[in-house]
């Protein structure tokens, strides 16, 4: 117990000191992770409506695959995006890999199908109660998707916060296609795994705090848009 | 504090944005090599030193020696920083490589709990003491991942005569991660196991455990630097890694590893051209 609060005022003093190599490895995480879920949902948000109100033949077993990979291990993820970004692969010419680019193109690879998952179910909800009166307007498929996007944006900024949780707090992918370099790709938790393995517990442990204060503040904004956008439609 | 934190969160908003790309150099290589450097605060020491003088930045990838040889014969890096002189060798021979030079060296070390259940402490022979610890059955963490340091533990196990396939799972431990990962799981086990000078004298969560073999020459640990082969590789920047490696290896280079102290002791020993 006191060494729990002896790590909780460390990581209280690590924000509050705020040196210049946290501030760069806060923002990269954020600069990664951020882009990655808005990849994430200009891809999924689509795919996953799409999904969820049309019927085509073969839509189970999609929903199967895009269920399943909710479960992709971040190692796996970015052994495959090593494969196609390495020198020796597919994509080696680009020279995209240990940058942060990598990176984003590593959590994308992780995050998509989570939010096309839940946003597929999401909306299949929504289209029950709509597909009606989209059938009595004549309503065209590309209208439909929006309108059924637009309707369910609250919950949907959840998914959003859902694929936010999960790039935010992954290693395996990013270490592997990132390479933890100083001052270039070095995120939240790969500098965790590393003061890890130098036997820094404590520090390491402040870290997580630290990160868990991100993820509160990042949740916090979003709240607090969503409230604000709320009261604006109803005022 | 506000006064403190604004610009910060300014700072975090416009890095975010992509604005500002922190130490965006053009000019950089990449350099596989190993956690031990990387861990033991040498090429924090080093690099910038390097910079100074050629305004190259080295982008350093620490992986275990096994996985950085692979990314490097994958093209995934300029220069190999590693210490398996074996695999380096091969590695050039292979024609991935252009030429392989002796850095510097350190030695292993076998570390184990005080109260010490195998009776190791203070013996040099490392062979003799891994035999009597797998006559103890006492738990020993192995690196199990393919690094340097694991290939120098298995050549000693096979040197000792024991199999310790057939042990694994029980006494013999195989944690196939770093070494700082494994010297964390043996401090938690009361476990024997072997590192290498450099990150043990860094390391902090020793968690009572202490270095109870060392001296024999079988010990020694030899780093080795290689140059990517751009003809096997184009993408490889060889005029800038070639200016990395000799410089590692001019007097200049070679001074700056010998003055780099942890905890007021030298954990790397330069030796090019020895």
């Amino acid at each position: 117990m006191e060494s729990f609060w002896r790590i909780l005022g460390e990581a209280v003093g690590l924000i509050l000191a705020w040196d210049s190599d946290l501030i760069e490895i806060v923002g990269l995480s954020l600069r990664v992770t951020l882009s990655a879920v808005a990849i994430s949902c200009l891809i999924g948000l689509p795919l996953g409506a799409m999904v969820g109100a049309f019927r085509f033949p073969g839509r189970t077993a999609v929903i199967v695959m895009l269920n399943s990979l909710m479960g992709l291990p971040p190692v796996v993820v970015g052994l495959i995006a090593y494969l196609m970004l390495s020198a020796a692969g597919p994509l080696g010419p680009l020279e995209l890999l240990y940058t942060p680019a990598a990176m984003i193109i590593a959590q994308t690879i992780l995050v998509t199908p989570i939010v096309a998952a839940l946003s597929r179910q999401v909306v299949e909800d929504c289209y029950r109660e709509y597909a009606e009166q989209f059938d009595s307007l004549g309503v065209g498929p590309f209208d439909r998707v929006a309108a059924l996007l637009w309707d369910a944006r609250y919950s949907l900024l959840t998914v959003a916060l859902a694929g936010f949780g999960r790039a935010v707090a992954e290693v395996g992918a990013v270490i592997i296609v990132g390479g933890n370099i100083n001052h270039v790709t070095r995120v939240m938790t790969t500098t965790i795994a590393l003061e890890t393995s130098k036997g820094n517990l404590e520090l390491a442990l402040a870290l997580g705090v630290v990160l868990l204060a991100i993820a509160v503040a990042v949740n916090g904004a979003v709240m607090t848009l969503r409230a604000s956008a709320v009261r604006m439609a109803y005022a | 504090m506000a006064g403190r934190i604004l610009p910060s969160l300014a700072a975090i908003a416009l890095m975010a944005l992509g604005l500002i790309h922190p130490a965006a150099a053009d000019r950089f290589i990449v350099v596989q090599s190993t956690t031990s450097t990387q861990n033991s605060g040498l090429y924090d020491h080093i690099l910038p030193l390097f910079r100074e003088r050629t305004g190259i930045e080295v982008r350093v990838v620490a992986v275990g020696t096994g996985q950085a040889l692979r990314n490097a014969a994958n093209g995934d890096g300029d220069v190999l920083l590693v210490h398996a002189r074996s695999d380096e060798e091969r590695f050039v021979s292979d024609g991935h490589g252009i030429s392989r030079a002796d850095v510097m060296y350190n030695d292993f070390v076998i570390v184990g709990p005080a109260k010490d259940p195998a009776g190791v402490a203070g013996m040099e022979d490392a062979v003799a003491a891994l035999a009597r610890i797998a006559e103890a059955e006492a738990p020993f963490v192995s690196r199990g991942d393919d690094s340097g340091t694991h290939k120098v533990e298995l050549e000693l196990w096979e040197e000792a005569g024991i199999d310790i396939a057939a042990a694994s799972g029980s006494w013999y431990r195989e944690t196939g991660s770093g070494m700082g990962a494994a010297l964390n799981t043996a401090g938690g086990m009361g476990a024997y196991a072997m590192a290498d000078r450099a990150t043990w004298t860094s390391f902090a969560n020793r968690n009572g455990q202490r270095i109870l073999v060392e001296g024999d020459p079988r010990l020694f640990n030899q780093y080795g630097i290689v140059l990517v082969n751009p003809d096997k590789h184009p993408n490889v920047k060889a005029g800038l890694g070639r200016l990395f490696v000799d410089w590692v290896l001019s007097e200049e280079g070679q001074a700056a590893i010998a003055a780099y102290r942890v905890d007021g002791q030298q954990v790397f020993f330069p030796n090019a051209g020895g």
